[in-house]
């Protein structure tokens, strides 16, 4: 009878419902693609490891698809081949990162102590061991403060004139130069310098020249940064304020930079984490220095990059180990201040309230 | 306070665009005036040039005047800045500072205007909120951020913001299209309340409003799409409701079009 032989097939399904994988299906699927890798890897005679987890990250993307398709019908398929591309994608751009990380902590760590933080190069022969950083660290936080100082005020105005008050042929000119600006390569901007202030008016090499380049390399990021931020403020707070009868100027100090803030600072943070790094332009201006100099308006001084670079070139053990923990130094530098930066803007933010 | 607006053919343009023509009319002290009509018809620009807030937008130009009680708000020497003092407004959307708390943002106006000592604000800002129906309600949370207010309350704190200066006129741009009808019904309220001492501009595209909230109202109308919105009639409202002169104007209301 008709009633006996249907109960192994499903009832027929709702419009509503459909088979689908479980949960747990994705993590197996990129398991067993992992191990598949391997295991082709390895009996294929590949050596790099890199070759073993592209072939595991194809099968993973491939088999999963398949799977999907068998289960799941065609569409379901598509937006898992759109997700485990995502994931792979992410995987692929995290691995250089940490992996790049995790070399420098390893090799930078050999050297880097309290010693190495507050001890210059002074009198320590290249191929000795020993010395320290102190002394471009000193140089580095000087030369970007002074950057910083000579950037932020323009960038910042510059930023408040477009977006606030710039109309016509001015600002289109000003938008454009900015956007030029920020083309600009850093040795291009340290050859500037160095004809100008140190070729042309004959100053000496400084700190204080190394800044002014970093701050031609800083100044069009801070502007962008900033006028982003403002022109997210709402028109009608603006209006809100104007209506009240307070002037242009106080509505823009009192209630415009304010609801920015945050992200004023953090873009001025990431423009600052963008030249703690640079090294052309503090090569042809700063020249580097073994001792310290805590004046950076006056003779060369060092910095971390700088550092870097002419430990590498002297080519011995003990330099190859200063430099990879200076480079420790520099990376642990910039990520505190992208720290900082995020609690400022989240400690700064207008809150929602409660 | 409470001054009276004489407008004469008063004509805005955004850029090219002309945007309103030729409008003329007269807003009566301590008394709400309603401008109702189809979107598009100019009633917020309108209401805009009256504080000057107009020429805020961008090649945005006025021409004609608005006398405040004889005195030409768009004469050669005239600071907006001080227009806008004396003319409030409130938006449609309620925006609050969202940087400051409920009390900075009733004191914001006037800390500007040099009161600055904290017993004088305290008094200023409480007889404002208390105004608004809202003291009640915020009373013990003055320091926390206006933004965590509902729309209904938010709104009510950006008429005690605009009404703690002590404006001459308040002007309204459809403050309760964006609230529930309770917080509406608030807001209704309260503007029978303030008509006592201001002189107050509403725009609205509730007619059920107009009629419950005004003693007289003004009909906009475009001619088409792309001409300028034109004043129809202003008149008593009851009498525009019941027995308008022009035939839009009852064709409007009743929902003919529109």
């Amino acid at each position: 009878m008709s009633t006996t032989t249907k109960p192994t097939v499903t009832p027929p399904a709702s419009v509503l419902t459909q088979r689908r994988l479980p949960r747990w299906a994705p993590a197996a699927t990129a398991l067993g693609a992992v191990v598949a890798g391997i295991g082709i890897g390895a009996g294929a005679g590949l050596t790099s490891e890199i070759q073993w987890g592209l072939i595991a990250a194809l099968l993973f993307v491939g088999a999963l698809h398949v799977l999907s398709t068998r289960v799941e019908g065609s569409r379901k398929a598509k937006d898992r081949l759109a997700t485990s591309l995502v994931w792979v994608c992410f995987i692929l751009a995290v691995i250089p990162l940490v992996s790049l990380l995790e070399y420098t902590i390893r090799k930078g760590a050999k050297v880097l102590d309290g010693y190495f933080l507050t001890h210059s190069m002074n009198g320590v022969a290249t191929i000795e061991p020993g010395g320290g950083v102190y002394h471009s660290l000193l140089g580095t936080l000087e030369q970007v403060a002074l950057a910083t100082l000579i950037s932020a005020p323009i960038g910042l105005l510059t930023a408040i004139y477009l977006v606030e008050y710039g109309r016509g042929p001015l600002a289109k000119a000003v938008t454009f130069f900015v956007d030029v600006m920020t083309g600009i390569p850093s040795i291009v901007a340290g050859l500037f310098v160095l004809s100008f202030w140190i070729i042309w008016l004959d100053f000496s090499f400084s700190g204080f020249a190394g800044s002014m380049a970093l701050s031609i390399l800083m100044m069009p990021v801070v502007v962008r940064s900033t006028e982003e931020m403002l022109k997210l403020v709402p028109n009608e707070l603006r209006e809100a304020s104007l209506a009240l009868g307070v002037p242009k100027w106080r509505t823009i100090l009192k209630v415009v930079l304010p609801t920015a803030v945050g992200g004023i600072v953090t873009g001025l943070m990431l423009a600052v984490a963008r030249i703690t790094g640079e090294t052309a332009p503090v090569l042809l201006l700063v020249y580097g220095a073994a001792t310290i100099n805590t004046n950076p308006f006056d003779g060369a001084q060092d910095s971390l990059p700088l550092y870097i670079f002419q430990q590498w070139k002297n080519g011995n053990e003990p330099s190859y180990d200063r430099a990879w923990a200076a480079a420790l130094v520099l990376i642990a530098l910039v990520m505190a201040l992208n720290l900082l930066a995020r609690g400022v803007a989240r400690w700064k933010a207008p809150k929602p309230g409660h | 306070m409470a001054k009276r607006i004489d407008v004469s053919g008063l004509t805005a343009y955004y850029g090219k665009t002309k945007a309103i023509e030729d409008i003329s009319m007269t807003v009566e002290p301590r008394s709400v005036t309603a401008f109702i009509g189809p979107s598009g018809c100019g009633k917020s620009t309108f209401l805009r040039t009256l504080n000057r807030m107009h020429e805020v937008i961008p090649h945005a130009t006025v021409s004609g005047t608005v006398l405040l009680d004889d005195e030409n708000l768009y004469g050669p020497d005239v600071d907006p800045v001080a227009v806008r003092r004396t003319i409030g407004m409130v938006f449609q959307r309620p925006n609050p500072f969202p940087t400051m708390s409920i009390y900075d943002n009733v004191a914001a106006g006037l800390k500007l205007n040099g009161i600055r000592r904290r017993g004088e604000l305290d008094a200023l800002v409480e007889k404002s909120l208390r105004s608004a129906n809202l003291w009640n309600e915020v009373k013990d949370r003055l320091n926390k951020p206006g933004a965590g207010l509902s729309g209904g309350q938010q709104q009510r704190l950006c008429i005690a913001r605009a009404i703690a200066v002590e404006p001459e006129v308040l002007l309204m741009d459809e403050p309760c299209s964006a609230l529930d009808p309770i917080s509406t019904l608030a807001i209704e309220d309260l503007i029978s309340e303030l008509k006592e001492r201001f002189t107050i501009v509403i725009v609205t595209h509730n007619m059920q409003q107009a009629a419950r909230v005004s003693d007289r109202t003004a009909f906009f109308n475009l001619a088409a799409v792309g001409q300028p919105g034109r004043l129809i009639e202003i008149d008593a409202t009851e009498r525009i409701f019941s027995n308008p002169t022009v035939q839009a104007t009852e064709d409007y209301i009743s929902g003919r079009f529109g």
